[in-house]
Formats: C-alpha cells, structure tokens, sequence
C-alpha cells in the first residue's frame, strides 16, 4: 500500500511537473504573442488613428515607452525559462544585445554605408547590381567626389568658414567662459551670475536663431530701428548695419552667426571650468599671495596649470560641436551670403540637391576630422583599465 | 592693502554684471516683445518700455487765429521760422518744446509738442493666441477696427515635441541601462570588443548616418512617424547613456549585489528591484541632457518627420514661421518662446541634474 502511494505519489509528481512545463510553455508562447500583438496593434492605431491629438501624444508615449519595457520582460521570461546553463548563457545578450544592435544599425554600419556611397554618383550604385559588380558600373566614380569637395568655391567656402567656426567659436566660448567662471567665484554673486550666463545653453539653436535675428533686425535708416544693435548704431550717428548678411565685409560677416553660438556654448565651458576651479586647494593660491604673488599670477601660474586637463576636454567638446554647427546657419542665413558650413552644405547635396555620392563624401569628411578624438578616448579607456 | 580690499570685489562685480547683461538682454528683449502689440513691435523698440522721453502733442494752434502769415517769418510759442522751417519742426532754445506746421500753407494747423517721459506698455496676450491657436484669431489694428489673423497651431507642435522627446528619452535610457548592467555585472564572450565599440561611437557625427537611415526607413515605410524619430534619438544618444551608466552602476559596492545573488534573485530582478532604484542620479542627470537635447534638436526632425505638418515638432514649426513670416515680429517672438517654455522650466527646477549630466556628457560629439 505504502508503495503503490509512494508511486502514485511519484505519478502525480510527474504529472504536475508536466502540467508546469506545458504551463510555463503556454506561459512562454502566449505571452509574447500578447505581447507583440498589443505592440503591432498601438502601431496600426497611431499610424492611423482619427483620435483627438492630445490621445495620440499620450497613446504615443505610452506605447513607445511601455512597447520597450515588454520586450525586455518578454524576453527575459523566455530565457529565464530555459535550462539553467542556457539561462546563464543568453542572459547576457538579452541584456546588450538590443543596445549593440541599435549601435551597429544607426552609426556603425551607416558609416561604413555612407563611404560606399560616396563612391558613386548622384544616385548611388545602381539598383539590382551586387556589390562587386557595382565598382565596375558608370555611377562608380571613385574619389571623384571628394576631389570635388576640395576644388568646388562652394565647397572651399564652406571649409573655410568652418575653420572660422572652430577657431573663433570654441576659442572665445572657453575663454570667455573660463573669464567667466574666475570672476564668479570670487564674486558674492555666484550663483545668480552663473545661471543667467548658463540659461542660453537651455535654449534651441533655432529660438536662439529667432533671438538674434531680432538684435541683428535692419530697417531703413528713416524709419525707427527695432533692432537693438542697430538702434544703437544709429543713436550714435552710425548708419544701420545688416550684421550677418552683410556681403560686403564677407566673410567677416560669419563672425555674427558664431556669436550667436558664443553666447550658447559660453555657459557650458563656464560650468566645467567652474567645478574644476573649486577642486584647486585653496593653500596653494594662499601660499602664492603670501609669498606676494599678484592675482594675475597666480591665474596663470597656479589655476590655469592646475585646470589644464579640463581646458583640453572642454576645447574639444566645442570643437567637436562647432564643427558639426547646422540649425544657427540654416536659420539664420540658409547658407547665402557666403555663410554655408559643411553641415548646411552636407544637408543641401543630400536631401536638396539628392545628390547622394557627394552628400555622403562630405559626411565622411566630418567623421574623418573627429577620428583624433575617438583614438584619444579609445586610448584614455585602455588607460583607466575598467576590465 | 586697503585700496585692493576695495577696488577687487568692484571690478570683479562690475565685469560680472556687465556679461550678465549681455547675455541675458537677447533673451530678455525676445520676451517682452512676445506681449506688445503686434502694430507696437514693428514701429518701436522694445526698449520703449522703460522710461523714456517721447514728444507728447499739448496744443494744436489754428494760425488764422494768431493772425500769422505764412509766407514771411512767423513766431509762435516762442520759436521763429518760416513755413518751410515750421513744416520740419523748430525746436525750442530749451530743448523741450516743438512747434510743428501740419498740413498745407493754407489749411495747416501748428502743433506744439512736449518732450515727456513715458512708458509703453501696451501689454496683450493676442500674439500667444495667434501662434498656439488652430483657428484664426482677432486683433485690434491701431485705427480701431478688427482685422481676422491666420492661427499658427503651435499647440499641436508642443503636443508632437512631447510626444518625440519623452520616449526619446526613456527608451534610450532604459536600453543602455540594461546594457550598462550587463557590461558592469555580467561575464559573456565579445564583451570588451562591444563596450570597445561603445567608446568609438562617442563622437561619431550623426551626420554620417543620415542618407542609410533615411534609405532604410523609406523601404520599411517608416518615414515620417514618431517611431522613427525616437529610434533614431536612441540610435544617436545611445553610445553616451551607456558609456556614463556603465561609469556609475560600475561604482555600485559588490556585496550588496553579490547577497542579492545570493538570495535567489535573478539578473533581472537585482536589474529591476536593486540597480534602476540606486541608479536615479545618473538616470536623471541623463534624462535631463537627453530631453533637453531632443526637445532642441532641429536637424534629426527635419530629416526624418518631413513635410507634414500635423506631425512637425516646434522647432520645425519656429524654422517655419522664420523662412515664412521673417518680419512678423509678432508670431516670432511668441513663438520662439513657446519653444523654450519647458527647457526654461525644466532649466531652473532640476538645474543641478542638468549640469551634471551636461558635464558627464561633454565627451558627446
């Protein structure tokens, strides 16, 4: 009796671990197929939906939001289920994997896309060719295009103004903000101070575009200026001015669109300088001043060696940035006057012009220039051993 | 020693300030413009409302009943001229009077004007109206009568900002935190080679990855929806959220993980229950840079929302309203301002997070 229980026992035992097993199966299965089918349904349904707009916006984030949540979770479920040594094997790559995929589609392999583009014409490789074939068709044009970047005006132009860019912009925006940053902190106003200088960085390139364009407004010297440079211009005698339209002075007339990114971006080398100086020991700068040194002194004796590192990082990320200056030009000037750069002309042979070969050739260009920075991060990584 | 203690802190003081206001008169002078009146913005300064002097007429003269004659030199109010000299206006020796000729030699009438000091402020809402509203709105010209204006339907742009910036920041989040988890706690085949991968991709310009993305999109029908502006901002914000979470999570003490482990609970349940919890600094931080940059962004919008507007962010609309309206100072400077609203708000409210996000993200190219 004892024993027929005991395999009964054990019958039942296998039983309900089968039932779990087709259960956490039903589970695996079911789930995901819910799952997918309330996600592919919120896509139909934001895709063509009649709903008030403010139900859109909110179906939207909701659907966007949670939709990434869920497949973590689904995911996960499925793995979890597993045997534990796959389990331990998978888990991993559920983890990393969505965010390498993303990573390799949108820069890595786009990149090395956008330089086999560039290799052709106006309307890329031929459609239906294979890959090898396509080098020997007509629309394969080697480096023509990047000759093209080099000896086009229009092209020398906006390499031009792009070296103006960098070497005005990022120079004035980190001294002025490391001036900036120095006055502030010996000043009982600090903090006020340093967020009304910061404030800009809050604002879009395109609303600061608006800004300006209403400082830089020209009217005709008769009529009352609206514009407050050139309400002060003509207050002192001068006649009104267009700023940055202003062919004549060209190409000094850039000078007033990188202003515009100054005032921006000095906020943001203000911010880091300003950590960076709180982190000199304060005896350093005593001892100096005991030892009768001048406050000039010990700025370029004593803080700018000490703050070094900070400058270095903070001249880079400027560059970096105004290197890639796009909304500013295109806002302001859409790239007449002779003010294109080469993100506005990047955007114009692309998606203007659809000429894709040449677009792409100038994207490359840009990548190529930050290629410096991407070593010097790769190499400060080995560096700090994090693995 | 007396003297420096002194001049010092007024030199320090009096540059600060002057950069202050520098800086901030741009911004300052867009605002107040928002409420003028739309005739108020296109004929004076902003600036108009401080104090300031402005000719106030005090009389109007009829000259018949003076007596004058207009065609030899005539003296009223104290100033001498001419007709010709009257019809461009004399001022008084003082400076504060000005005696004008309107009108023709035989009808004309004379104006004394006073220099006053005034403020205009002709405050008024309807240039938010005009801009946020979908249907036209009314205005009052300056002679009275009512003119019907075009709205601008700026609230439906806000909507849309709203609806690409917060999944663009979330999802973004979310995925690099699992990955960050993964890269600090987890031991799997190809790791260093991935997270090597993460750090090259810091400063690659986006740029680059417009024409395949937009190639790639066309062919899945995706232009144009939200889904593919917030696949593309994770795409570009994701080398950076993970490179920083990896950074903080890294930090976290190992035993609390390792007794975790120790009770039972899985990858998933220390990720979600114990990591996400302790992470909220470093998320926020990030969220901020991330929302801020998405909210700005104009360039990844144009690219990949294209041409219809029910679907155009707010800065499309404000680059809109810029090539079409240039000199309706009106609709600009509202509207520009409904773009910066939440990034003010945002600004002032969680200013320490932004700031440090925007430090820990100054590797972003």
């Amino acid at each position: 009796m004892e024993q027929t229980g005991a395999v009964d026992k054990k019958k039942a035992g296998k039983v309900a671990e089968a039932v779990s097993w087709l259960g956490r199966l039903f589970l695996a299965v079911i789930i995901p197929v819910i799952a997918f089918v309330v996600i592919y349904e919120g896509f139909i349904f934001l895709r063509d939906s009649q709903a008030p707009r403010w139900l859109t916006a909110l179906v939207a984030i909701v659907w966007g939001v949670g939709g990434v949540a869920l497949l973590y979770w689904v995911f996960n479920g499925i793995v979890e289920r597993l045997p534990d040594a796959w389990t331990q094997r998978l888990q991993p790559f559920v983890f990393v994997g969505p965010a390498m995929a993303i990573l390799i589609w949108y820069l890595a392999l786009p990149a090395v896309r956008t330089f086999y583009l560039s290799l052709f014409g106006r309307d890329g490789p031929p459609k239906g060719v294979g890959f090898f074939e396509s080098f020997t068709t007509d629309a394969f044009v080697g480096l023509q295009n990047y000759v093209a970047m080099f000896t086009e005006r229009l092209l020398q132009e906006a390499l031009r103004n792009n070296l103006m860019w960098i070497v005005f912009g990022s120079t004035f925006s980190v001294v002025l903000g490391l001036v900036v940053a120095t006055l502030a902190d010996r000043s009982k106003f600090e903090k006020v101070a340093k967020s009304l200088v910061f404030l800009p960085m809050a604002i879009s390139f395109v609303g600061a575009s608006v800004i300006w364009n209403f400082m830089y407004e020209i009217r005709p010297a008769e009529q009352p200026q609206i514009g407050l440079l050139n309400a002060i211009v003509v207050a002192l005698g001068g006649q009104p001015f267009a700023w940055d339209k202003a062919v004549t002075i060209a190409p000094w007339n850039n000078l007033f669109l990188i202003l515009i990114v100054i005032w921006l971006q000095t906020g943001f080398s203000m911010v880091l300088f300003s950590a960076a100086l709180k982190g000199i020991p304060e005896e350093i700068q005593e001892a100096a001043r005991v030892d009768g040194a001048k406050e000039i002194q010990v700025f370029f004796k004593i803080m700018i060696p000490h703050i070094m590192g900070t400058i270095i990082t903070t001249w880079t990320t400027v560059v970096i940035f105004t290197l890639k200056i796009f909304d500013v030009v295109w806002v302001m000037t859409g790239g007449q006057y002779g003010t294109h750069v080469i993100a506005t002309q990047f955007y114009r042979q692309s998606f203007t012009a659809r000429n894709s070969g040449y677009g792409s050739a100038i994207a490359i260009i840009l990548l190529i220039t930050v290629i410096p920075v991407m070593i010097y991060n790769l190499k400060q990584f080995r560096e700090q051993e994090a693995f | 020693m007396k003297r420096r203690n002194w001049v010092g802190p007024l030199l320090v003081n009096g540059i600060l300030l002057l950069v202050v206001i520098i800086w901030t008169v741009p911004t300052f002078g867009l605002l107040v413009s928002s409420f003028r009146a739309r005739f108020d913005i296109q004929t004076s300064g902003w600036w108009n409302v401080f104090p300031h002097r402005e000719w106030e007429t005090v009389a109007t003269i009829d000259p018949k009943a003076l007596g004058l004659d207009p065609d030899g030199v005539m003296t009223v109010e104290g100033v001498q001229g001419t007709f010709e000299e009257l019809r461009a206006g004399i001022q008084s020796p003082g400076g504060d009077t000005r005696v004008t000729w309107v009108g023709n030699k035989r009808l004309g009438t004379i104006e004394v004007q006073q220099q006053v000091w005034t403020v205009t402020w002709d405050f008024t809402l309807d240039n938010y109206k005009q801009v946020l509203l979908g249907s036209g709105v009314e205005a009052k010209n300056p002679d009275g009568t009512t003119e019907l204006l075009p709205g601008q339907d700026m609230s439906q742009a806000f909507l849309n900002s709203l609806a690409v910036s917060i999944p663009s920041t979330v999802i973004p989040i979310l995925i690099a935190a699992f990955a960050a988890y993964a890269f600090a706690w987890m031991r799997f085949p190809g790791r260093k080679t991935m997270f090597i991968l993460v750090v090259g991709l810091l400063v690659v310009p986006l740029q680059i990855a417009l024409v395949p993305i937009l190639r790639d999109y066309m062919a899945l029908k995706l232009n144009g929806t939200f889904l593919a502006v917030w696949l593309a901002h994770t795409g570009f914000g994701l080398a950076l959220a993970t490179y920083l979470l990896f950074n903080y999570i890294r930090t976290m003490p190992r035993e609390t993980l390792e007794s975790a482990f120790i009770d039972g609970a899985s990858h998933f349940t220390i990720f979600v229950k114990l990591i996400m919890p302790l992470s909220v600094p470093a998320l926020a931080s990030f969220a901020i840079f991330q929302f801020l940059w998405v909210w700005n962004d104009y360039l990844v919008a144009l690219t990949f929302l294209g041409v219809d507007p029910t679907y155009k962010v707010l800065t499309q609309r404000l680059a809109d309203l810029t090539g079409t309206f240039g000199n309706q100072w009106q609709l600009l400077t509202a509207g520009a301002f409904v773009t910066m609203l939440l990034p003010m708000i945002v600004f002032f409210a969680l200013q320490r997070y932004f700031v440090r996000g925007l430090m820990a993200g100054s590797v972003k190219g």
